[in-house]
């Protein structure tokens, strides 16, 4: 039973891992950028919310600001490294570059948190504190389980968007080859921020659903939860929203279960090691290689 | 030299080594995203010997790079196979799992740290870190060198000129491996104290952008990219969390300004023509 206990918070931790995760894999599928900013994003989106919630504002509409924030925040990013590289070396995967800037706006977005915020870890006056809903003898979140249930809903949203959609189709033509995209009549500098703003949002209702369920908040929160989910992404194949999927449930269960039959020291172990070995022996992931781009690397 | 500006110079030798120990990777392409492990290896290798075995510094030091040598050399091979997003991934995972192995043994004193017994003083560190650069200048105007920047531009043209690559790669993660081990050994006897928690990714992170935006066409942009930022914080006087909000300021506005780093190859042929230039005028002359 309490193995059963621990499957489920697993599934419930997973589920932030699995929005996160997307996030990565889709700028790397889209863009062939590993973009350092996300844990940024879902770490401003929690304590965005904080500090409204401390000058007065109801916690749902803080809330939404922290994902606004973050939203913006990405949008940010893309002007200064995907479009401005592109602009500038017509082409933006080449090089490290991105990547590099990334790293930047990290480092620029948890100071200055730190700075305007403080480096205490807070606590999210969240409204649902002994919401619980017992299964026989289990113990269920009721706003985990929502969240998870958000989690997987928003993301086969963003999956049927990217097949059905005319904007979908433009996101995988120019995951393709965004120079044959253009010739084409995609106009790939309307088309990308999309990509930016899907980020955006995928890591700050992330970092909402983190906020209102574990309430523990502080200006490194997304590191960690960011760690996971790269994880969860290499795990799942880079570039396959499906594969971040179960790989974030995957790394999830395997973080609980390792924490409870090996204690919370060890738990890196296993993750990073299964990681890399994913990546030295089957790089394409767990499941085959159904990536949305057309696998740059 | 107050106590104050020799704990700096002390910390920019250990930011310097170790930014080469990154460069050599990058020099042929590679980017490394796990120096820290490296540099765990070294610094806890060096502070065993000194502090359980009781070897002398000028053994320690030499025992801990190779030894992480070695280390860089075995896992070159799987590590190798990977290349871009996937190598900085792979790297990554490496120094995660390092982290993760220290804090969990018992003999190096899990999370508490451990001690160190062998004090190094700047006159040790000073001109190990000055052999360490003029090691780098000369290998870069090697043959050797000179296939790293090839494997660097074009793989696959370098090999068809005779370029052995996989050696050239192997090589190069196998020196930087050796050089981290160094820097390590430089933390652990300068600081006399060897804590995990400070090989984490933020130094990985750290030591990877001096490099980058150092600039990796030349043997001296790492140099240039550790000192200018190790020395920039001390010059501005505001508050810590504000200084690194400047240091990515400045990172981003790079990629913006000047993406192939600090110091270029022809910033140091201009460089050097200068003097070159003024000696041919002085023969013209007479």
């Amino acid at each position: 039973m309490l193995i059963l206990q621990q499957l489920i918070s697993g599934l419930m931790i997973g589920g932030i891992y699995v929005m996160v995760a997307v996030a990565f894999t889709l700028t790397i599928g889209m863009l062939n950028f590993l973009n350092f900013t996300i844990p940024a994003l879902f770490m401003l989106s929690g304590m965005v919310a904080w500090g409204l919630t401390t000058v007065g504002v109801h916690w749902a509409l803080a809330l939404l600001g922290g994902v606004a924030t973050a939203t913006f925040a990405s949008l940010i990013v893309e002007r200064f490294t995907y479009r401005y590289m592109r602009v500038r070396y017509g082409d933006a995967t080449e090089h490290a570059l991105p990547l590099v800037s990334s790293l930047g706006f990290l480092i620029i977005f948890e100071h200055l948190v730190l700075v305007i915020l403080g480096s205490d870890p807070q606590r999210f006056p969240t409204p649902f504190t002994s919401a619980d809903f017992h299964l026989g003898k289990l113990i269920i979140g009721i706003p985990q389980l929502v969240s998870l249930v958000l989690a997987l809903a928003i993301v086969w949203g963003l999956s049927i968007m990217l097949k059905r959609t005319r904007v979908g189709r433009a996101l995988r033509s120019i995951a393709e080859n965004p120079d044959a995209a253009t010739l084409m009549g995609v106009s790939v500098n309307y088309i990308v921020p999309i990509v930016f703003v899907i980020t955006g949002l995928m890591a700050g209702i992330a970092g909402m659903l983190f906020t209102l369920n574990y309430a523990d908040i502080n200006a490194y929160m997304g590191d960690n939860v960011a760690a996971k989910a790269i994880a969860g992404m290499v795990i799942g194949g880079l570039g396959n929203i499906w594969g971040a999927i179960a790989g974030g449930l995957i790394v999830g269960l395997t973080e609980v279960m390792a924490i409870h039959f090996f204690g919370a020291d060890i738990v890196k172990i296993p993750i990073w090691g299964l990681l890399l070995l994913i990546l030295l022996v089957r790089p394409s992931g767990l499941f085959g290689h159904t990536a949305i781009g057309k696998g740059k690397f | 030299m107050s106590g104050y500006w020799t704990g700096i110079v002390a910390i920019l030798c250990f930011n310097i080594v170790v930014a080469y120990s990154v460069f050599l990777p990058a020099a042929a392409g590679q980017l490394n995203l796990g120096a820290a492990g490296f540099v765990a290896i070294g610094a806890y290798t060096s502070g065993y010997l000194s502090t359980d075995v009781g070897l002398a510094m000028w053994l320690t030091i030499p025992i801990a790079a190779l030894a992480t040598g070695a280390v860089a050399f075995l896992i070159s091979f799987p590590m190798l196979r990977t290349r871009g997003v996937y190598m900085v991934l792979a790297t990554l995972a490496f120094a995660e799992i390092v982290q993760g192995i220290y804090i969990n043994l018992e003999i190096f004193g899990a999370a508490a740290g451990y001690p160190v017994a062998a004090f190094a003083e700047l006159d040790i560190i000073a001109p190990i870190t000055i052999l360490v650069i003029l090691f780098v200048v000369f290998l870069m105007a090697t043959r050797f060198g000179l296939s790293m920047r090839a494997v660097h531009d074009d793989e696959r043209v370098a090999s068809l000129f005779g370029v052995n690559t996989r050696m050239t790669k192997v090589a190069a993660f196998t020196l930087g491996g050796v050089i981290a081990g160094i820097g390590g050994a430089i933390w652990a006897h300068q600081f006399n104290y060897v804590e995990i928690q400070h090989f984490n990714i933020l130094l990985s992170t750290f030591v990877l952008l001096y490099v980058l935006i150092g600039g990796t066409q030349t043997p001296y942009g790492p140099l240039v990219g550790a000192v200018f930022f190790t020395l920039l914080p001390e010059f501005l006087r505001v508050s810590n969390e504000w200084r690194f909000v400047i240091f990515g300021v400045i990172i981003v506005l790079m990629m913006v300004v000047r993406p192939e780093g600090l110091v270029t190859r022809t910033l140091v042929e201009r460089f050097y023509g200068l003097f070159w230039r003024r000696g041919r005028t002085a023969v013209a002359d007479r």
